[in-house]
């Protein structure tokens, strides 16, 4: 199996690859779209601000390419905030796979929000094994709102969708790859996908 | 304004000083005492429940640094959940290369007073969310001065200003090191902790004074504290993180467990 890890040059991409790792796979890391399209797992990760990684996308001509891809993506973060519509996060429009808007959490919580939370109703086969109100490590100042497209729901003054799922396209608002061994038994599970 | 968040767990932090690739921790900023190989340690704390990690370099050379980045790339290689790293960082390159190697976050403190706009570099080029300011601060004729060099040379800064005005420029989160609690283990200072939350609305890590189970749960309820860091107390088996944590829920607290 071969697991591309889409370097855009926005990322916590070696945690990722580590992860990866520790599960026995070679994940490789590549920003060459027929590598991307040849790939059976593809990863989009990204960490940083959101106009500033869209802009990234663009110049390597990789926010055409990712829309189109057949086989299983997992966003991750901001990866996960990119394939939405519109980030209200330096006013961009995103890749719009997920059919909703990245808003900012208000001044009425601590942001950004910064540690381990909990994510419930699940609803996808990403959370095989994972038990309603699991624990995942999540970093973020914008959110997604709770929409259709929603597999995962969390609580952080008002409730958001924390992981969203169209087709072959998923995005996780959390870091499974920092969120101990049931974070690791998402990418499991992505891996089987 | 009140904060309500309730499900966000608050978090426990064990860091570890490190020094040419080996844990080490001051008792008030001198005697050092060698506590055992981090890359080991951390593993260990990440299956114990910890929930992120700090390492601070306190090498002084080159060679030193070095070590450290390798030291990066093995915690990150092994261990699962987040940790931050600080000591020495004082370029968006040093940060560049902390980042590449596995770390999450990165924790700056000398070099943000010598030149503030280095915040505002790394959150833009990084994101905010990765930088953490850690400031010593000592209380002196009721004044919270900050100082620099690990403690060493007190600035003519108010904690509670430079605190908000690194949150302007960008950072992530503070981590605020009471020196005249540090090594004490007679706990946090919570009165100054509780003032920070109230002025910042960026989450704050408490960090000095750690002795007691009581001294965690009093920094959360009083101290306000978003995460409470120690050494010692986890370092030496004195406190068990599980037993802390599940204390901790008993008193209304909310953690991972």
């Amino acid at each position: 199996m071969k697991l591309v890890i889409i370097d855009y040059g926005a990322g916590n991409i070696k945690s990722i690859q580590f992860a990866f790792k520790r599960l026995g796979v070679n994940a490789v890391l590549s920003n060459n779209i027929d590598e991307i399209k040849a790939a059976d797992k593809i990863i989009f990760p990204g960490v940083g601000e959101a106009s500033s990684a869209m802009k990234m996308l663009k110049e390597s001509g990789l926010d055409n390419v990712i829309p189109t891809l057949k086989q299983p993506v997992l966003g991750i973060c901001l990866g996960m905030q990119l394939m939405c519509n519109f980030s209200e996060e330096g006013n961009t429009k995103g890749l719009g796979i997920f059919n909703v808007a990245i808003k900012k959490f208000s001044n009425a919580v601590k942001v950004p929000q910064m540690g381990w939370n909990v994510i419930y109703d699940l609803k996808s086969d990403l959370f095989t094994g994972i038990k309603e109100k699991e624990f995942m490590y999540l970093v973020h100042s914008f959110y997604a709102e709770n929409c259709k497209e929603a597999i995962a729901t969390t609580d952080y003054e008002i409730e958001y969708a924390s992981a969203l799922q169209k087709d072959n396209f998923y995005g996780t608002q959390f870091h499974p790859e920092k969120s101990g061994l049931a974070g690791e038994q998402i990418l499991k599970n992505f891996l089987k996908l | 304004m009140t904060k309500t968040e309730i499900m966000l767990t608050k978090r426990i932090i064990p860091c570890l000083d490190i020094k040419n690739g080996r844990t080490v921790k001051g008792v008030n900023f001198v005697n050092l005492i060698d506590a055992g190989d981090p890359v080991v340690l951390a593993k260990q704390y990440a299956d114990l429940g910890a929930d992120e990690l700090v390492f601070l370099d306190i090498s002084a050379t080159l060679e030193g640094r070095k070590t450290m980045l390798e030291m990066v790339l093995k915690v990150a290689e092994q261990v699962n959940i987040p940790f931050t790293v600080g000591g020495g960082i004082s370029s968006i390159a040093d940060v560049d290369l902390l980042l590449k190697s596995g770390a999450d976050k990165v924790s700056i403190n000398s070099s943000a007073i010598k030149r503030p706009n280095l915040v505002n570099e790394l959150a833009e080029k990084f994101g905010n969310q990765c930088v953490v300011v850690a400031i010593d601060a000592k209380q002196i004729d009721g004044e919270w001065i900050v100082h620099l060099a690990g403690g060493t040379i007190a600035t003519e800064l108010n904690l509670f200003d430079w605190a908000k005005e690194v949150e302007k420029r960008g950072a992530g989160e503070i981590l605020f090191t009471s020196m005249n609690n540090d090594g004490t283990k007679a706990g946090f200072a919570n009165e100054a902790l509780a003032k920070l939350s109230t002025k910042l609305n960026i989450p704050i890590i408490a960090s000095g004074g750690a002795g007691t189970v009581q001294h965690f749960i009093d920094t959360f309820k009083i101290g306000k504290s978003d995460a409470a860091l120690a050494a010692s107390v986890f370092h030496f088996g004195e406190i068990p993180i599980l037993e802390l944590k599940k204390e901790l829920k008993e008193n209304n607290i909310p953690v991972r467990l």
